[in-house]
């Protein structure tokens, strides 16, 4: 019987989560150009209450799409082939400052599948990373530029982050094999 | 997701989840054939054989362009090029394909059983493109998969096969997909194409096209297949035409919103009038476009490990 405990509290969460909106603002200080891109599955409603934020911030509508990194990963072979989910990008991305989001910031390979399947749409200005949760153990030269929360875990351990529909973090629980 | 099979040799033996798992991925390949570069990494460097022992353009070229849309390298092996004329077995030159390190052996032959007799000795994953008349299940699975984008469903759905069923990998395909998911499956054709036993799959059968058309919300039309007659089952054409062609009067009788599907190749003027074929109710273009996105699922899915190392 695996072995459930949460770790952190929703109002600590979203509190976080806000912050990295304030932070985001701050690096740019105009938004014309910002798209929030929600990784599948966990990041896509991180993504849209980000956006929230964002757009009380800066006063109006910030854009937000999703990303598949399923079709991108370098461990196809290894693994039943997971479910692929829309990617739905708002419009042309070249040029433009795309913001990954995720809700657990782990290995970095996810990302680095992402990043290549974004890639395939057009050449952003740049893309950067937000993640609600770093949990550590890179296998890959790759960080994020938001972080809402750091949290110390074992490799064994399963990281999960609940939200609600609207995207607004409630707990993160750490599942122990 | 539900998909735990190492080979795709057949319908008969999918459960509906399985099929539903092709026909939601294959979603999402369709719109990667939509974006400006068609293209995902997904299988690379993987290594995929169209072996076909049994002459065929469309289905071969859309599993060429499937495999390379996932950045598979892939090799046509067609028979009449080999050394099957040389009196090599079908085993041994399976054997040969494998021992060039493919990960994929698409297989299309004239013997019902070819790929699920490779399978038993393969290592590589084995894909039926077509055996016989026994089954042709990307070609169902790529009907379905028009037929849910088009309904938005399955359950419930009056789908009439018209033609020549007995002779048709292609109908006992459809039939076995349709009912698992659930759709009412009529079938309609000359006696001696349509036998009684088709029932016995669950399926209604009836010689009257009017009666079959009554109330249909597909139309899957079949082609008379002159090579795999070895007898006349039928007057001639002209008569084929007469009772079971498919004409804009008769189409009346149809569900006003009916799409009319065929897999090709068309005889136009035989199992359907011209025009309708060019229609807006047809959409046998279409299928043409799904059966790539299809045909990727199935790449993709068969080549995933075990869904115990997840």
């Amino acid at each position: 019987m695996p072995d459930k405990r949460p770790v952190l509290k929703s109002i600590d969460l979203s509190r976080a989560w806000r912050r990295v909106g304030h932070e985001i603002a701050e690096a740019h200080p105009t938004s014309d150009r910002i798209i929030l891109v929600g990784i599948q599955r966990g990041g896509v409603a991180l993504s849209k209450q980000l956006g929230k934020t964002l757009a009380d911030i800066y006063g109006h509508e910030i854009k937000t799409g999703s990303v598949e990194p399923g079709l991108h990963r370098d461990d196809l072979s290894n693994r039943a082939m997971s479910k692929l989910l829309p990617t739905e990008l708002p419009k042309d991305i070249a040029g433009q400052i795309v913001i990954l989001v995720d809700d657990v910031f782990y290995t970095g390979r996810t990302v680095r599948a992402s990043i290549d399947a974004l890639l395939g749409f057009g050449r952003p200005r740049c893309i950067q990373l937000a993640a609600l949760i770093d949990r550590g153990h890179r296998e890959l030269p790759i960080r994020a530029d938001y972080i809402g929360k750091n949290l110390p875990t074992h490799p064994e351990e399963r990281v999960e982050v609940h939200t609600t529909e609207e995207g607004v973090p409630q707990s993160v629980i750490i599942q122990s094999p | 997701m539900s998909w735990n099979q190492k080979h795709l040799l057949d319908i008969e033996s999918l459960s509906a989840e399985e099929i539903a798992a092709v026909l939601d991925t294959a979603r999402e390949f369709k719109a990667v054939g939509e974006r400006a570069i068609k293209k995902v990494p997904a299988l690379q460097g993987k290594t995929i054989v169209n072996f076909f022992v049994e002459p065929s353009t469309r289905t071969r070229v859309s599993f060429e362009l499937s495999a390379k849309r996932l950045s598979a390298d892939i090799i046509n092996f067609a028979a009449d090029a080999s050394s099957f004329q040389k009196g090599e077995s079908l085993k041994d030159t399976a054997r040969n394909l494998e021992a060039l390190n493919a990960d994929v052996i698409i297989i299309r032959h004239k013997a019902p059983g070819a790929p699920h007799f490779l399978a038993r000795f393969l290592d590589s994953h084995v894909i039926n493109a077509g055996d016989g008349a026994h089954e042709h299940p990307t070609q169902a699975l790529l009907d379905i998969f028009t037929i849910r984008e088009k309904k938005t469903h399955i359950k419930g759905l009056n789908v009439t096969i018209l033609g020549d069923i007995l002779y048709s990998r292609v109908a006992r395909s459809n039939i076995w997909a349709l009912r698992k998911l659930g759709a009412n499956v009529t079938l309609c054709g000359p006696s001696t194409l349509v036998p009684r036993v088709f029932e016995e799959m669950g399926c209604r059968v009836t010689y009257n096209l009017d009666e079959a058309l009554a109330g249909a919300d597909v139309i899957n039309l079949l082609r008379i297949q002159h090579e795999r007659q070895r007898k006349t089952m039928f007057p001639g054409i002209g008569e084929y035409t007469r009772h079971f062609g498919l004409t804009r009067a008769r189409l009346a009788l149809t569900k006003p919103d009916a799409i009319i599907m065929h897999p090709g190749p068309i005889n136009r003027g035989v199992e359907i009038e011209s025009e309708l074929a060019d229609g807006n109710r047809a959409v046998i273009l279409e299928q043409v476009t799904n059966g790539i996105a299809v045909r990727m699922a199935a790449l993709y899915l068969v080549n995933g490990g075990s869904n115990d190392s997840l």
